[in-house]
């Protein structure tokens, strides 16, 4: 009798995977807590990357019943160099006596997290869980790229796979009927026939044979039909119908004057980090400009945009102007979903924030779906905000502003501008 | 007695398919010469993370879902990946067959040893010992599992990922006094189970609805009737008690209760063994292994290779080192195995004293009786030999929290022997280590309270989870849930109470 051996290395390998879901939906509370906390500590540059996460470990235990320290223990231990029966012995500190579990109770103060890594899309899910850019509604044929495969009846050809049965034994059963139907009703009359010739009391045999050979011929032909046909093969038939698809763009407009220190700099260009990551990941086709500007504004590409250094006075307006250009330029507003994203610590040339209000009320607003600003400052509300707090009346849903004042404040924020909405 | 030119199981470092074939049948023909008695096996090829997966899963291929294993998944995971552990080298199921895993990493003289030490030495332990015997069956747990698993999905399709891990949560606070100890279990059986369980989720919710029948009791029936507890016997199985009695659980809720109870109480035999059987394994791959070098058909380099990984496997650190945790159960369990062997065939006065049954018989007599009858607690008490305990250097400290110091009560001599090996012993009581929590009193007539009690033993209190896993219990019960705590002398104290209202919420 030889052994049986189960090569198993080529069999599922995540048998795990559903527990694993199950854990990271079970404590997403936690989990997603701990995520914030882990972006807040990121550079820039991996900002997207998975992610070693630790929850509290209290959190997720599993409560028993156990004894807890205290009463009367007796421990065998190995090893005895120096003891004899009736020593004392000072109680070694921290962990009762050689304990041998390393188990800390609930009670114990200083538990370890629980530390475990997230995978990059376990990470970015967490993350982006719940968020929609809003009011995604203008969906329109022009760029066509997205089909839907439905069903459109049958065909007489097709792959074998594709083979409906009940339509060709239906077709086939039909078949069956008409061409065999008159061979049916002949077959019938003869045998009425040689019924009532076999009744005649001195039978008429040469009839008889005829009939009898002319019923074998009938049913030999009936016999011949076949059950079913290449002709009665039926296909199920699929067509790809293009799909309307939601065209979208967002403009990141960002401040990098020179009143924009680093760290602030720094804090704009994660947002911006958050928001892009979240396009790419969440929308297939979406269109992203990036705008900067000090005093006056430019249309840079996305690694200028987040790397350059470049610095100097302030006027917003410019880049509202330069947005507005380009919008209409290239994004006709029938057509496409227009999102725009500013960042800037909200001090502006004095004279300008009017300017940038009415740009933006006459304008901009009128083409957009949804415009938030963000205005990076950890003290009072500069100019620009207040002009901008004007702008909010009546317009919940397309125009938001939030501020934040130090890097923990970046996902909050980002999560409140872009939650999901009811629609 | 080796012959002509006998060929050499262990070729190479690497592992073939025909070279495991080679050596299981080799390793077979030896284990026969000694008179194993085991299950079929199957062997299994599997890789690091296919073991992790098993890890998860206590070492069983299917299983229901749960967040725990996946966050026991991610413990692992995480650990090995940072290099703080390395991984079993095998895992070995007790079911028939009899399945052990091989990490295709390991080389052959690792297969080798993997193979004597699961698929022969845990095997025969499993298919002898009367624990495993009584209450595990090995020919149906697996497909026990699986109906477990179907069941479990069904009702998560049914009723809800949420309700189900919830419930399935307060079980598993439940589960480790969830076994019978004493009682033997009936055998599991997947043909049986299906038929059964329709009736018997019917049968149940009727029983539960008679005990809970609220028709006002005639006025001449006199009250003292609530001088009777109810269970008239305190009950040690906890969730057993919950799946007979739980007024407001569903029929679905009961099954997978009793689904949790069994399974606990599959696993309950090798936690209750856990010296012989790791003992008896290392015993019998050291054993097996060696034969065959005698034999000629183990190289010298892949001898030495197995047992450089043997003795890590025994290597027991003494009290003071970094790396102790406690003892070894590999090293005892090889160590008192051994020694049964050294008494019966060449015992010393000290010996003829201490085990006059056992000195100078057949060794495999002996072996067998010892395996066959005993459970670590009993075999130590039984077996552990004055010579092994001043090997192991064995002491015994006394920590008492009155105290302010701890005071050694026993070590290697002539005056701690018996002192010390029922020390030993004791500590591998499973009772002792739980806490005895039994089901004291239902408030039938009342407001139907359930109180449990809690025996101390030693003066050792609860550990603070009583508290979260009470609420497992309230939210399984329905109606409020009380712990009290009877002390050594008597005295009964209220520790702890949850009220639940669950009636409004509908379903747990």
């Amino acid at each position: 009798m030889t052994v049986r051996i189960v090569d198993r290395r080529q069999d599922s390998r995540n048998k795990s995977s559903v527990n694993r879901g199950r854990f990271l939906r079970r404590f997403k509370g936690q989990i997603r807590k701990a995520v914030a906390d882990a972006i807040a500590r990121r550079g820039i540059r991996d900002l997207e990357n998975g992610e070693k996460i630790g929850i509290p470990a209290g959190d997720i235990s599993e409560p028993q019943f156990h004894h807890g320290r205290g009463g009367m223990r007796d421990t065998v231990h190995p090893g005895n160099d120096r003891f004899s029966t009736g020593d004392q012995i000072e109680r070694p500190s921290g962990g009762g006596a050689g304990q041998g579990k390393g188990k800390a109770s609930k009670d114990g103060e200083g538990l370890d997290d629980f530390v475990f890594t997230l995978t990059r899309d376990e990470f970015l899910d967490i993350f982006f869980e719940e968020l929609a850019l809003p009011n995604l509604v203008k969906r329109q044929l022009a760029r066509i790229d997205e089909y839907k495969r439905v069903r459109a009846g049958y065909t007489q050809t097709g792959v074998p796979t594709n083979i409906s049965i009940v339509r060709t034994m239906r077709g086939a059963a039909g078949r069956r009927i008409a061409i065999g139907g008159p061979y049916s009703r002949e077959l019938r009359q003869l045998q009425a026939e040689l019924e009532s010739v076999l009744d005649e009391v001195p039978a008429n045999e040469d009839e008889v044979r005829r009939l009898q050979h002319e019923i074998e011929v009938l049913k030999a032909k009936r016999q011949a039909i076949p059950f079913v046909d290449p002709f009665d093969l039926r296909f199920s038939n699929r067509i790809r119908v293009p799909q309307p698809s939601t065209q979208a763009v967002m403009f990141c407009v960002m401040d990098v004057s020179g009143s924009m220190d680093e760290a602030k700099k720094q804090m704009a260009k994660r947002f911006f980090m958050l928001l892009y990551l979240f396009l790419n990941r969440n929308y297939e086709k979406i269109e992203v400009v990036f705008i900067r500007h000090h005093t006056a504004a430019e249309e840079v590409d996305e690694d200028a945009f987040f790397h350059s250094r470049e610095t100097g006075g302030t006027i917003v307006s410019s880049a509202l102007k330069l947005l507005r250009d380009v919008i209409v330029a290239r994004y006709a507003s029938s057509l496409w979903n227009i999102y725009v994203a500013q960042a800037s610590d909200g001090d502006n040339w004095n004279e300008d924030s009017p300017v940038c209000r009415e740009l933006l009320s006459e304008s901009i607003l009128p083409l957009v779906q949804y415009f938030a600003y963000v205005e990076i400052t950890d003290g009072e509300p500069q100019n620009l905000w207040e002009e901008y707090s004007k702008l909010q009346a009546g317009r919940d849903g397309l125009f938001a502003i939030q501020r934040i004042a130090q890097a923990g404040d970046i996902y909050p924020v980002f999560r409140e501008l872009f939650r999901r909405r009811m629609t | 007695m080796s012959r002509k030119k006998s060929k050499r199981m262990i070729e190479g470092s690497d592992w073939t398919l025909e070279g495991l074939e080679l050596a299981d049948a080799e390793i077979a023909r030896v284990a026969r010469s000694y008179g194993l008695d085991c299950y079929r096996h199957q062997l299994e090829i599997i890789t690091a993370e296919q073991m992790m997966d098993a890890y998860a899963a206590i070492g069983m291929p299917v299983y229901y879902h749960h967040w725990s294993f996946g966050k026991h998944f991610l413990e692992t995971d995480s650990r090995y990946k940072r290099g703080q552990m390395g991984l079993a080298y095998e895992i070995v199921i007790n079911s028939d067959p009899c399945i052990a895993y091989l990490m295709e990493e390991n080389t052959m003289a690792m297969q080798a040893l993997v193979i004597a030490h699961a698929a022969y030495g845990h095997n025969s332990f499993f298919k002898g010992n009367h624990l495993f015997k009584q209450w595990t069956s090995a020919d149906a747990i697996i497909d026990y599992l699986v109906f477990a698993r179907n069941y479990l999905s069904d009702c998560e399709e049914r009723y809800g990922i949420e309700a189900v891990e919830q419930l399935l949560d307060a079980c598993h606070a439940l589960s480790n006094l969830g076994v019978d100890r004493y009682k033997r279990a009936p055998p599991l059986s997947l043909v049986k189970e299906k038929l059964r369980q329709q009736e018997r989720a019917e049968y149940l919710q009727a029983q539960v609805n008679e005990l809970w029948k609220t028709l006002p009791q005639r006025e001449n029936v006199a009250a003292p009737v609530s001088e009777k507890r109810f269970p008239e016997e305190p009950e040690e199985n906890l969730l057993y008690f919950v799946e007979k009695h739980a007024p407001l659980l569903e029929p679905w809720q009961r099954e997978v209760v009793r689904i949790v109870r069994k399974i606990g109480q599959y696993f309950y035999p090798q936690r209750q063994t856990q010296v012989m059987n790791e003992g008896w394994a290392t015993y019998w791959h050291y054993t097996l292994l060696n034969t065959l070098y005698d034999e000629g058909r183990v190289s010298d380099g892949a001898m030495l290779e197995i047992l450089q990984s043997h003795t890590n496997v025994v290597y027991q650190p003494p009290y003071n080192s970094n790396w102790y945790s406690g003892i070894n159960p590999y090293a005892l369990g090889f160590a008192l195995w051994r020694d049964i062997r050294r008494i019966s065939e060449a015992p010393d006065d000290e010996d003829r004293s201490w085990f006059p049954d056992l000195a100078g018989k057949d060794w495999r007599e002996n072996f067998e009786f010892a395996m066959h009858n005993f459970k670590d607690e009993s075999f130590i008490a039984q077996f552990l030999s004055p010579r092994l305990m001043r090997e192991f250097r064995l002491f015994s400290v006394l920590d008492d929290d009155s105290q302010s110091r701890l005071r050694v009560d026993a070590i290697h001599d002539e005056r701690g022997y018996r002192e010390l090996r029922q020390k030993l012993a004791e500590q591998y009581n499973l009772g002792n280590s739980d806490p005895n929590i039994q089901v004291w009193n239902v408030d039938v007539h009342g407001d139907r309270s359930l109180t449990l009690r809690h025996f101390v033993h030693q003066r050792r209190p609860l550990s603070a989870q009583h508290e979260a896993v009470l609420e497992h219990l309230a939210r399984l019960w329905g109606f409020a849930v009380r712990l009290e705590q009877q002390d050594a002398s008597g005295k009964v104290r209220l520790l702890a109470e949850k009220k639940t209202e669950k009636r409004r919420q509908g379903g747990i």
